[in-house]
C-alpha cells in the first residue's frame, strides 16, 4: 500500500487531482481510495486530499495520517498548515516552489525533495495560478508510482474538454519535465 | 546532487481476507466497464441505468454533486428523463407524488436540513403506497453548523414508514440503487426506499467500481410498475387520499385498515429485499447481505454492530484483533427498516456481548439509534447479550481502524464487567 496526501487551496483543483490520479492508477491496474479532506468550500483555504493506492481491493474509507508522500500544489501553504503532519520517516516532499529543492526546509527524516515551479508553468499554460495538472507531473516524476501516460488518459475522462483538455495535458508533461529531484541521503519509506 | 529516482511501486501487499464483495466466480461475463467515481456519481449512475422518467431534485451538502451529475447526465441525454429543479425540498417530494401517481418511475436525493424541510411530503411518500426511490447522502443535524457527515438525518425518521438500506461501498451504492426499484415496486411492498450513503466518506470518496450493462438491468428491472393501485388517469377515475378515520363515515376500521396494510408491506420487503439482492448476484455477480451481514462471527465471543460505510475500517480492525486472538466478529446491518429481526437475532445468538457503533444520536435514550434497534432485538434472544453503545463519526468525524480497536476493546470488557449506561464517545479526544 501507498499513501499520498495532497496539500492546496480552493480553487486549485487539489481535490480533482486525487481523482485524476485515482484514474491513471486504476488504469494501470491498482486499486484505490481517494478521500477529500471535508472543510467549507472556499477559494483559498487550506484543502487536502488523501489517497491510498494497493495491489489488491481495499475497505477502509477513511483519511491518511501517516503518508509515505506530501504533494503540495501552493507554494505558501507550508507557512499556514503543517504538511508534514505524520509524513512517514524516509518520505517524500513533492512541492511547487521556485526554490532549489536543497534550500526547502523539510524535517531531517525526509528522503527525497522534489520541486517545480507550478505556479510559473501555471501561468504560462493558463495565464492563472491553477497548479493540479502541473503537479501530477512532478509527482510522477518524483515518485515513478504512476505513468505520465496514465495519467495523460486520465484528462481525457475528466470534465476537461477541447482547449482546456490540451492546455492541461501540456501542463501536466511541463510538471513532469521541470521538476527536479533531490535526494537527502535518508533511507526511503519502506 | 539533483538527480531524478525512479522508484518501483510498493504494491505488493497479499489480499485483506474476507473482502466479500468481490465478483462471483460462479458468473463469467465480457469485461465490464470500469469507473473510478466517488459515491455520489457511482449514485448518478445507479439512476442512469434505473431509467427513471422523472427527476426531482434540490441541491444540498454533501448531495449536491449527486444531483448535479444527475442534470449533466439528462443534459447530455445519457438519461432520457425530465428533470424537475424545484424550488425546494418539500416541492422535490411533492413533484414526484404527481409524477408516481400518474405512472412515472421516479428519483431524488436529498439529506440532513434538505430532508427536514421535505417531511410533510416525505410522511405521506410511504401511506400513498408510491414506489419513489430518494438517497439520502447521510448528514449530521445543525446546530451546530454542520454540512458533513452522520446519520441523524436518516435515523431522525426511521418511523416514517419508508424501506431504508445503508450502503458500505461505492459500488453497493451503484447497485442498491437499481435494486431499489425492484423492491419498491413488488406489488408485495409498494412502498418508497432511503438508499443511504454516508457524505463525505462514501459521496465524495473515489474507488475503482464496475458499471454494469444497460441492457441487463433492464431485463433485471422491467417496465415501470407503479401506479396500479393509485393513480391520476383520466381513464380511471378515483379519489386518492381520501378523508378516512374517525368516529364516523367509514369509521376507524379503513384507517386501521391503511396501517396495517402498511406495515404488512413492510414485513414482505424483508423476504423481497433477500430474494432481489439474490437475484442480483445471480445476474450481476455481486453478493450483498441483504438484511444482517455476519462478518467473522464463528468462534467470536462478542461482536461489534455497525451500519454503513464505517464497515470496512470496522473490519479491518477485527481482522488485527483475531490475528492478536481476539474472539471478535461484527454485524453489519444494511436493512434498517423495516427492521430484519430475524436475520439480527440469529447474528446476535452467536455472541456473548455486543458494542454497537452508531453515527447517531438517541438523545431520548443517551446511547445511539442502533443500539436501540439492537436492544429491542436482544428481547428475541434466548440469552442475556450485554450491549454496549458506542458513538462515533458525527459531523463528518473520521472513523478509522484505531477507533475500531478502542471499541473492540470496550466491548470486550464486557464479558468480565458490567455494561456501563453511559455510551462511549468515539471522537471525543480528537481534535
Amino acid at each position: 500500500m501507498f499513501e499520498v496526501r495532497l496539500h492546496g487551496r480552493g480553487g486549485q483543483g487539489t481535490v480533482l487531482a486525487a481523482g485524476i490520479l485515482a484514474k491513471a492508477l486504476v488504469a494501470e491496474g491498482k486499486h484505490v481510495v481517494a478521500v477529500p479532506q471535508f472543510g467549507f468550500e472556499r477559494r483559498g483555504a487550506p484543502v487536502a486530499a488523501y489517497l491510498r493506492a494497493s495491489a489488491t481491493p481495499m475497505r477502509a474509507m477513511t483519511n491518511i495520517y501517516a503518508p509515505e508522500c506530501v504533494v503540495c500544489i501552493d507554494s505558501s501553504l507550508p507557512r499556514v498548515v503543517d504538511i508534514f503532519a505524520g509524513l512517514r520517516a524516509g518520505g517524500t516532499l513533492v512541492q511547487a516552489s521556485r526554490l532549489a529543492p536543497q534550500d526547502i526546509v523539510v524535517p531531517p527524516t525526509v528522503a527525497t525533495i522534489a520541486v517545480c515551479d507550478a505556479i510559473g508553468i501555471a501561468r504560462e499554460v493558463f495565464g492563472r495560478p491553477i497548479t493540479n495538472t502541473v503537479m501530477l507531473g512532478a509527482f510522477a516524476r518524483a515518485t515513478g508510482l504512476v505513468s505520465l501516460e496514465a495519467l495523460d488518459r486520465a484528462l481525457e475522462e475528466t470534465s476537461f474538454r477541447d482547449g482546456g483538455l490540451v492546455q492541461n495535458r501540456r501542463a501536466l508533461a511541463l510538471g513532469h519535465a521541470r521538476t527536479v529531484v533531490h535526494r537527502t541521503g535518508q533511507r526511503e519509506a519502506a | 546532487m539533483n538527480e531524478v529516482v525512479e522508484k518501483t511501486a510498493p504494491l505488493t501487499e497479499p489480499a485483506a481476507e474476507g473482502i466479500a464483495q468481490g465478483p462471483d466466480k460462479a458468473v463469467t461475463k465480457k469485461e465490464p466497464k470500469i469507473l473510478v467515481c466517488d459515491g455520489n456519481e457511482a449514485a448518478a449512475w445507479g439512476v442512469v441505468l434505473s431509467r427513471p422518467d422523472m427527476v426531482a431534485v434540490y441541491p444540498i451538502t454533501p448531495q449536491s454533486s449527486l444531483a448535479e451529475y444527475v442534470a449533466q447526465f439528462v443534459a447530455d441525454g445519457v438519461l432520457d428523463a425530465e428533470l424537475v429543479e424545484a424550488e425546494g425540498e418539500h416541492s422535490v417530494l411533492s413533484v414526484l407524488h404527481g409524477a408516481a401517481l400518474a405512472g412515472a418511475r421516479t428519483y431524488t436525493a436529498s439529506c440532513g436540513q434538505g430532508l427536514a424541510f421535505m417531511f410533510e411530503p416525505y410522511f405521506r411518500t410511504p401511506n400513498l403506497r408510491l414506489p419513489i426511490v430518494m438517497s439520502i447522502v447521510n448528514r449530521d443535524g445543525i446546530t451546530p453548523q454542520c454540512v458533513w457527515g452522520g446519520q441523524q438525518d436518516a435515523m431522525t425518521v426511521r418511523e416514517v414508514g419508508w424501506v431504508q438500506l445503508f450502503c458500505e461501498t461505492v459500488q453497493e451504492v451503484l447497485d442498491t440503487i437499481v435494486m431499489a426499484y425492484r423492491i419498491a415496486e413488488d406489488r408485495s411492498v409498494m412502498l418508497p426506499v432511503n438508499v443511504n450513503h454516508d457524505g463525505n466518506y462514501l459521496s465524495n470518496g473515489i474507488v475503482r467500481i464496475e458499471l454494469p450493462e444497460q441492457a441487463e438491468v433492464d431485463d433485471f428491472l422491467g417496465a415501470p410498475d407503479v401506479n396500479w393501485h393509485a393513480a391520476l388517469d383520466p381513464k380511471r377515475p378515483m379519489g386518492v387520499d381520501p378523508l378516512t378515520g374517525g368516529a364516523t363515515g367509514p369509521g376507524p376500521a379503513l384507517f386501521v385498515g391503511y396501517r396495517r396494510g402498511h406495515c404488512e408491506g413492510m414485513q414482505n420487503a424483508l423476504r423481497v429485499i433477500v430474494d432481489v439482492h439474490e437475484e442480483w448476484a445471480r445476474r450481476f455477480g455481486r453478493r450483498y447481505a441483504p438484511l444482517v451481514e455476519e462478518y467473522r462471527l464463528d468462534g467470536a465471543d462478542y461482536a461489534l454492530v455497525t451500519i454503513g460505510s464505517m464497515a470496512g475500517a470496522a473490519k479491518d480492525a477485527v481482522d488485527a484483533a483475531r490475528e492478536r486472538g481476539e474472539p471478535v466478529g461484527l454485524i453489519r446491518i444494511k436493512t434498517l427498516r423495516p427492521f430484519p429481526l430475524d436475520a439480527m437475532v440469529t447474528a446476535l445468538d452467536k455472541v456473548r456481548a455486543v458494542g454497537v457503533v452508531d453515527r447517531a444520536v438517541s438523545y431520548g435514550w443517551n446511547s445511539g439509534p442502533v443500539h436501540q434497534e439492537t436492544l429491542a432485538a436482544l428481547q428475541y434472544c434466548p440469552h442475556r447479550v450485554p450491549c454496549l453503545s458506542l458513538i462515533g463519526g458525527l459531523a463528518g468525524a473520521d472513523l478509522t481502524e484505531a477507533h475500531f480497536a478502542h471499541a473492540i476493546a470496550e466491548t470486550a470488557r464486557l464479558l468480565v464487567s458490567p455494561c456501563p449506561r453511559e455510551p462511549v464517545w468515539l471522537n471525543a479526544e480528537d481534535r
